[in-house]
């Protein structure tokens, strides 16, 4: 287990400068030149050279790619050509307010994702089973920033039980746990948690009602095992990859929920990342790809290592 | 004393999209410690039986009528805490596929050590004795430490024997093996074979050992039915069915085994195929494939004439023979 943890970890080098090269060249190969955004109309070529040599932006891609790398690992993203403020600072606080919107509808999608898959497995055939399955086919289908502006329409806008947009009440300066916070997360969590229930669900029935009609489950009923021990066999079977696909998702709702964000106009990374595009922000938009993107890596390496610790058949190979 | 096993005209039916006669009016009975073998083709319901006798088969799709009785205990009459009770306990099971048959994320030392547990309500570190002590008849070496393997990691005759060894953990009186060697390399069967032939008489228990293969049955069983389309058509001693088959279809089988034939020479397979059982027979479900069918055998249901002391064949041939005589 410990040399498999090792051997994992390490592989996660490779895949980050991987990632750090992509995030690099994405960004500088998109057309445009993001001096255009700052700069006065009528500024002069030697002005505008000026600025660029001040960005590092006349020197070759390589360099560049180094200088940025170099800056990296002193936790320095740039400065926001924008607003002018360092860029990590920018992402970590837009980062943070994505965070908890992606954990609020994490703890509304997994466990109901979760429920209803397994019930839906389970009872396979059933009425049960083919509500559970509309539900979740409803739920990936449905287009979710349209979700959100119904929910916004409905309880915001006639019935005005809940704020429509922002995340929190006017003149809040960052997120405090009290009411006056919680309602402005109520509705774009659960419009977040629409699509992640059906994926789980849908993925969580199949996995199910396969395990149950597999061998071993006979073989325990003829060992004399109760319909609940049997039941504690197969959830430990389809746990693992109940997880990954968790683990997937919970990816997807960090980087995922640009159209909610501003949909709710929700000041997280989503909504920055909209941002650094239409003002061609390059070393904002470098910088919060960047970290959505490690996020993502890291999502994957926690999933896989705790697959390992719950499924014994991963370790051997 | 009570017969370890007897089913009486026992009928069992798949309803679902089409209809299947799985099993077909059949009787058989099973003393004490016997090793008998259930010979036929796929499709003639041998697991079906096994199934049925463990009441494995999924309720809602399964109509089952006839009389089982395991230790004059009728089995269908049980029902929770009971039918678990009996399950694995009167009687426990041998699967084909060890590797699917046992559960891949649980240790092997855990799955014994758990059925333990149900019948026997021990604590958890008798139950883990008795799983050792398993591990040790079914002659696993280190046992110990393959009590912490998880099923992958064995070899597959290394898992018939995990697998044995849970069936004969809480000591039944009668163990089914459902084709346990099928899945395994030649030399890896004969051990399994000869295995089970030695606990079966360290235990005393009775075995029903389903197989498709004659070599298999010859090597291990006392006793031999051979099953068609959902019936006994033969029954008898091993030496007897083996010896002086009157069933045409045994007689098949047996011409049509490797035994005694010259290289080059072609072997006597049984032509055509079995039926498809989508209705109940009411005729001689072989007389399709049959040398000797006569007219009345596509008409009736042939008789079952004993012809000796346990010893039986479903055949108006052999109700010819009897009456010559």
């Amino acid at each position: 287990m410990f040399a498999y943890v090792i051997r994992r970890l390490l592989l996660v080098l490779p895949v980050a400068f991987g990632v750090s090269i992509i995030c690099f060249l994405l960004v500088h190969i998109a057309p445009g030149d993001p001096l255009t955004a700052i700069m006065a109309v009528d500024a002069t070529a030697e002005e505008q050279a000026a600025m660029r040599a001040a960005y590092g932006l006349d020197r070759p891609l390589p360099v560049q790619f180094l200088f940025w790398l170099g800056n990296l690992f002193q936790g320095d993203l740039g400065n926001s050509i924008a607003t002018g403020r360092p860029v990590a600072g920018e992402v970590w606080r837009a980062v943070q307010n994505s965070l908890l919107l992606a954990v609020t509808a994490s703890l509304i999608a997994f466990p109901i994702g979760l429920l209803l898959g397994f019930l839906a497995g389970y009872f396979r055939d059933s009425w049960l089973d083919k509500l559970v399955t509309s539900i979740a086919i409803a739920g990936v289908s449905v287009p979710n920033y349209w979700l959100g502006m119904v929910l916004v329409i409905i309880f915001a806008v006639k019935l005005a039980w809940l704020p429509a947009m922002g995340a929190g009440p006017a003149g809040s300066d960052g997120w405090t746990f009290d009411w006056l916070h919680i309602r402005h997360l109520i509705l774009p969590a659960i419009t977040l948690a629409v699509v992640p229930i059906g994926i789980v669900a849908r993925t969580v029935r199949a996995l199910v009602g396969d395990i149950f009609h597999m061998d071993f489950v006979m073989a325990l009923y003829a060992k004399g095992m109760s319909n609940f021990d049997v039941l504690i066999h197969v959830i430990r079977n389809a746990a693992a990859t109940a997880l990954s696909v968790i683990g997937l998702q919970m990816g997807a709702l960090l980087g995922g929920s640009i159209l909610i964000e501003t949909v709710f106009n929700w000041p997280g990374s989503g909504m920055l990342l909209s941002n650094a595009i239409f003002q061609r922000d390059l070393p904002l938009l470098q910088g919060t790809i960047l970290v959505l993107a490690m996020f993502f890596v890291t999502a994957n390496l926690v999933v896989d290592i705790l697959q390992a610790a719950i499924d014994p058949r991963i370790k051997r190979s | 004393m009570t017969a370890l096993l007897e089913f009486d005209r026992l009928n069992v039916t798949f309803k679902g999209e089409r209809t299947v006669y799985a099993i077909n009016d059949l009787s058989l009975k099973l003393e004490q410690g016997e090793m008998l073998v259930l010979l036929g083709e796929s499709g003639s319901g041998k697991s079906v039986t096994l199934k049925t006798l463990l009441r494995l088969l999924p309720p809602a799709r399964t109509q089952i009528s006839g009389g089982i009785k395991v230790n004059g205990t009728d089995i269908m009459t049980l029902s929770g805490r009971s039918l678990q009770d009996y399950r694995g306990g009167d009687v426990s099971m041998v699967f084909q596929e060890p590797a699917l048959a046992l559960d891949p994320v649980y240790r092997i030392g855990d799955q014994i050590s758990e059925a333990v547990r149900r019948k026997k309500r021990v604590s958890r570190e008798e139950a883990r004795n008795v799983a050792l002590d398993m591990l040790r008849r079914v002659r696993i070496p280190s046992p110990e430490r393959r009590m912490m393997n998880f099923p992958h990691e064995l070899s597959g005759g290394m898992r018939q024997r995990v697998m044995i060894a849970l069936a004969l953990a809480c000591r039944p009186r009668l163990l089914l093996a459902d084709e346990p060697t099928t899945a395994l390399d030649a030399t890896v069967q004969i051990q399994i074979l000869l295995l089970l032939r030695e606990l079966q008489k360290e235990f005393g228990m009775g075995v029903i050992f389903v197989t498709h293969d004659i070599g298999v049955a010859v090597e291990i069983s006392d006793r031999i039915a051979v099953m068609y389309a959902g019936q006994i058509i033969e029954e008898g001693s091993t030496h007897e069915v083996i010896n002086d088959a009157h069933h045409p279809y045994t007689r098949g089988l047996l011409a049509a085994n490797l035994h005694d034939v010259e290289r080059g020479e072609r072997l006597e397979a049984i032509p055509g195929v079995p039926p498809s059982l989508e209705e109940k027979p009411k005729a001689c479900s072989f007389a399709p494939r049959c040398p000797n069918a006569m007219p009345e055998c596509r008409d009736k249901l042939p008789p079952v004439i004993e012809i000796g002391a346990r010893r039986r064949v479903a055949c108006f041939l052999a109700q010819q023979a009897v009456a010559a005589e």
